[in-house]
């Protein structure tokens, strides 16, 4: 049996992307326009900020020790070297709250909710549900995005700074119990240290990314094509692109938050 | 076998359209990937009529339903649901138009996550009506299609027949003009296939609902225009020989993306052509 490799155009792939993105921002600015519009399904927001936030809680309190105490471990070592120990409060907190906390909170909820939403409404798609609720007159992008994006930007916010504060504990133990840093001392560091820009730039990214994880998922799932491994594909692309533009927007947010507040 | 009726039977009555028709397509077109699936489709629904689709599978049956729905929009041609041309709404306009239209779909499309009352209910709740109004409703439907016990299940714990008749109690609860029915009876045992012959049959006969009815059961279509539902006994009769072919009962073949055949049972049965005799036959 023979195999016959098919040349893809340049042309008809860039043609594709740019028709994702148009479609993506399409999708996006109509779901933001249902905020304005009524119905607005808050038993629907709050089902899902049930499930987004709660549901997520565990796994955000997981990573936001283990990133804490891991930080707190890697910057002792180095700090230890020159005799400034005490300054982990410094580092961790800084860390946490204006990079870390909000970056793996956003790429956690990214992993269990992104593909969430994408199966979920992958499923209802192939199955022709999608249909059925546009042929009942009520539209799914109401009904079914704008409660998805209103409920992960709301509740990735408060996420975060749970992820930020059992960060800061999780960096306490370690400099407490490891390397003897006083709890007073530690704290004081850690509260001094942050300034208003810090705490702006740590929680504006959970909103942006709030916004991300669910316009993405919902996307990949709207879109979605090929029966049931077509929702497996769409899961998979919608776990891939949300994280990778979690970082990507995290980048520029960062560098635009530099530019407007100048550096430190 | 009988089925019960709607206890707000007298108040439906077919609506009439500006145009007279409840569905028209004019030269409808349409084709994915370059593959042309419907190619210059003309007909029209009278008001009150079941018109029953025919064609291989891959013919456009299900795409033309979905057109006349506003679900998919066609590369050219115009179509006209109760006097208003889909072809040229917006999508919020069509979710106005879609209240006054129910689909059935091929694989019952249910919420799979909703149970039976939520999902009968749906457009109930989405139009904000209370609670109790809501479950009187859908239990009275529920009746109609004698389901009445499944009130309380999720979709996945009912056959695929129950499945199919929940989604006809879906598709009736707020008894809409036209009804739209995508192979209603594929995949069902002949029992369960004639009870929901004689749901579509009821809604045509005593409710003078419109329908568009794709199939690939002939016998389905045959025994729709060669019966009548009698409101007295509440089931199905067969018409007397003389008067065969004198209800609302008109056929549509498709074939090469194009219409074929557009007629009653008589002129169906009296066709002369090749293809139509040995698809009838």
């Amino acid at each position: 049996m023979a195999f016959e490799l098919e040349l893809i155009s340049p042309i008809a792939v860039a043609k594709d992307v740019a028709l994702a993105v148009q479609d993506y921002t399409l999708l996006s600015a109509q779901s933001l326009a249902n905020f304005f519009r009524r119905p607005l399904y808050t038993g629907d927001m709050l089902q899902q900020a049930d499930l987004i936030g709660v549901g997520s809680l565990p796994i955000v309190v997981l990573t936001g020790l283990s990133v804490g105490a891991l930080l707190a471990l890697n910057a002792a070592s180095t700090l230890q070297r020159f005799g400034g120990v005490t300054l982990i409060g410094e580092l961790v907190s800084l860390g946490m709250v204006t990079e870390l906390g909000p970056l793996i909170t956003g790429l956690m909820v990214a992993g269990r909710n992104a593909s969430g939403m994408a199966s979920e409404l992958g499923s209802m798609v192939v199955t022709e549900q999608i249909d059925a609720m546009r042929a009942l007159g009520t539209d799914p992008t109401k009904k079914l995005i704008t409660p998805r994006i209103a409920a992960t930007a709301f509740m990735l916010f408060f996420l975060t700074i749970i992820a930020d504060l059992l960060g800061l504990i999780g960096g306490y133990g370690v400099a407490h119990l490891l390397f003897g840093v006083d709890t007073n001392q530690y704290w004081t560091t850690v509260w001094q240290t942050l300034v208003f820009r810090d705490v702006f730039t740590g929680l504006i990214k959970p909103v942006l990314f709030g916004f991300i994880i669910s316009t993405i998922g919902c996307y990949y799932g709207m879109s979605t094509r090929g029966g049931t491994q077509g929702v497996g594909r769409s899961t998979t692309q919608a776990v891939v692109a949300s994280s990778v533009l979690i970082l990507v927007v995290d980048f520029f947010v960062t560098k635009l938050i530099f530019a407007i507040f100048g550096y430190r | 076998m009988s089925a019960p009726t709607l206890p707000s039977e007298n108040a439906i009555a077919s609506v009439v359209s500006p145009s007279g028709y409840a569905i028209e397509f004019d030269n409808v077109s349409i084709a994915f990937d370059e593959h042309v699936v419907l190619d210059g489709i003309s007909f029209r629904l009278q008001q009150g009529e079941t018109k029953a689709l025919f064609g291989v599978a891959g013919s456009g049956k299900s795409t033309l339903l979905k057109l006349a729905m506003g679900l998919l929009r066609p590369d050219s041609g115009r179509i006209y649901v109760l006097g208003e041309e889909v072809t040229c709404m917006s999508e919020q306009q069509l979710f106005e138009l879609r209240r006054r239209v129910g689909i059935v779909f091929q694989e019952s499309a249910l919420f799979d996550s909703l149970k039976v009352y939520e999902n009968v209910g749906f457009r109930l709740t989405e139009e904000g009506l209370p609670a109790e109004e809501i479950e009187r409703r859908v239990r009275e439907v529920l009746r109609f299609v004698e389901l009445e016990r499944t009130y309380d299940m999720f979709p996945s714990e009912l056959s695929g027949g129950m499945r199919r008749r929940v989604a006809i109690a879906r598709a009736i609860i707020t008894e809409p003009e036209v009804l739209l029915y995508d192979s209603p009876t594929g995949g069902l045992d002949p029992v369960t296939s004639n009870t929901i012959v004689e749901l579509i049959m009821k809604q045509r006969d005593v409710y003078k609902t419109s329908a568009l009815l794709v199939t690939h059961r002939l016998q389905d279509a045959f025994t729709m225009a060669t019966h009548e539902f009698d409101k007295a006994t509440n089931q199905m009769v067969a018409l007397p020989k003389g008067q065969l072919c004198e209800v609302p009962m008109s056929f549509l073949i498709l074939r090469d993306a194009k219409v074929i055949f557009d007629g009653d049972a008589h002129e169906l049965a009296t066709s002369r052509d090749e293809y139509i005799r040995e698809y009838i036959s």
